[in-house]
């Protein structure tokens, strides 16, 4: 695995961070999207089925 | 499968309607958002050289240059939507401004981060009041701003009204980010690279073509997101709406007639 990891030389540190933090913030952004979107469908099935409309 | 044939855009403020497009549509946009946001960001970080100047510190603009332009491009679209609903009062055009501000807020972060981090190795600081750079940070605050505003107002319609008109204030500043460079020609930030009207890009083809998929991955994944969000909006609405009418029929007296005995006696 190492063997295909970049030699980023002196600026490894900064390249690295870039793409922790990037990732970090795009994983949070589509968890967040995808856990709150399943939250308000079992809501609303189970609103829905307590009103009878479903 | 449903089939989905090509009708005008106003079928779609229809939230059923959108609903059942926006279903079909998802996992199409979603997997080929994970596809080429991964093919650009793996080619980009592994397989491309240093650069001369920049060292490997030039990888960060695979990540850098589609986060910049997806938050400036998610505010217009908010800006379209925005005037959508001004006009024409249809709420899934509300429902999307809303949906997409945290998708820009995100963008314009990411951008300031990996700029911040460039910009120590290159320019000796994180931050300079550069007019780009200030403009970008301008565009972060209307982003936050944006979402507070959603979230402290109840009435929805007041909601959306209002944020509609500091979506239009805001436009200025997304706009002011774009061109910065071209208004006041000072400051740390270089031009466009890839200047999509005149093509005379200044990026070498080794790092063009993976940087053209992730520009290509993040607006897609723009697309996936802003569309569950949407979803996810709509669905947020009618559960509100549910719960409001249970309510109702909760603090009714026991001796009320119900709607179905009233058309009864009627």
């Amino acid at each position: 695995m190492l063997e295909f990891w970049p030699d980023l030389g002196k600026y490894a540190g900064a390249v690295t961070s870039a793409y922790v933090v990037s990732l970090i913030l795009l994983f949070g952004l589509i968890l967040q999207s995808w856990v709150a979107g399943r939250k308000v469908k079992r809501e609303l099935d189970r609103a829905e089925r307590r009103v009878g409309t479903k | 499968m449903p089939s989905i044939r090509p009708m005008s855009i106003w079928t779609y403020a229809n939230p059923k309607r959108f609903m059942q497009a926006s279903g079909w549509l998802l996992p199409y946009a979603t997997v080929a958002a994970a596809a080429c946001v991964l093919t650009g960001l793996v080619w980009g970080f592994f397989f491309t050289p240093d650069d001369y100047k920049q060292g490997s510190t030039v990888k960060i603009i695979f990540l850098h240059v589609p986060s910049a332009l997806m938050a400036i491009n998610v505010w217009l679209m908010m800006l379209v939507t925005s005037l959508i609903w001004l006009i024409r009062r249809h709420h899934v055009s509300a429902l999307a401004a809303k949906a997409a501000a945290p998708i820009g807020v995100t963008m314009t972060l990411i951008a300031l981060a990996t700029g911040a981090i460039w910009g120590q190795p290159m320019w000796g600081t994180y931050w300079a009041w550069d007019p780009r750079l200030t403009s970008f940070l301008i565009l972060f605050l209307f982003y936050l701003g944006y979402m507070a505003l959603w979230a402290a107002i109840e009435d929805q319609d007041t909601a959306a009204d209002l944020t509609s008109v500091l979506c239009l204030v805001g436009s200025v500043f997304a706009l002011l980010s774009r061109y910065a460079v071209n208004f006041w020609n000072q400051g740390l930030h270089q031009g466009t690279s890839v200047p999509v009207a005149t093509g005379n890009r200044t990026v070498d083809d080794t790092f063009f073509v993976p940087l053209a998929i992730s520009m290509i991955g993040f607006g897609l994944l723009f697309v996936a997101l802003v569309l569950l969000r949407i979803r996810t909006e709509i669905r947020a609405r009618r559960l509100g709406a549910l719960l409001a009418r249970e309510r109702r029929l909760a603090d009714r007296p026991a001796s009320a007639p119900t709607p179905a005995s009233r058309s009864t006696h009627a």
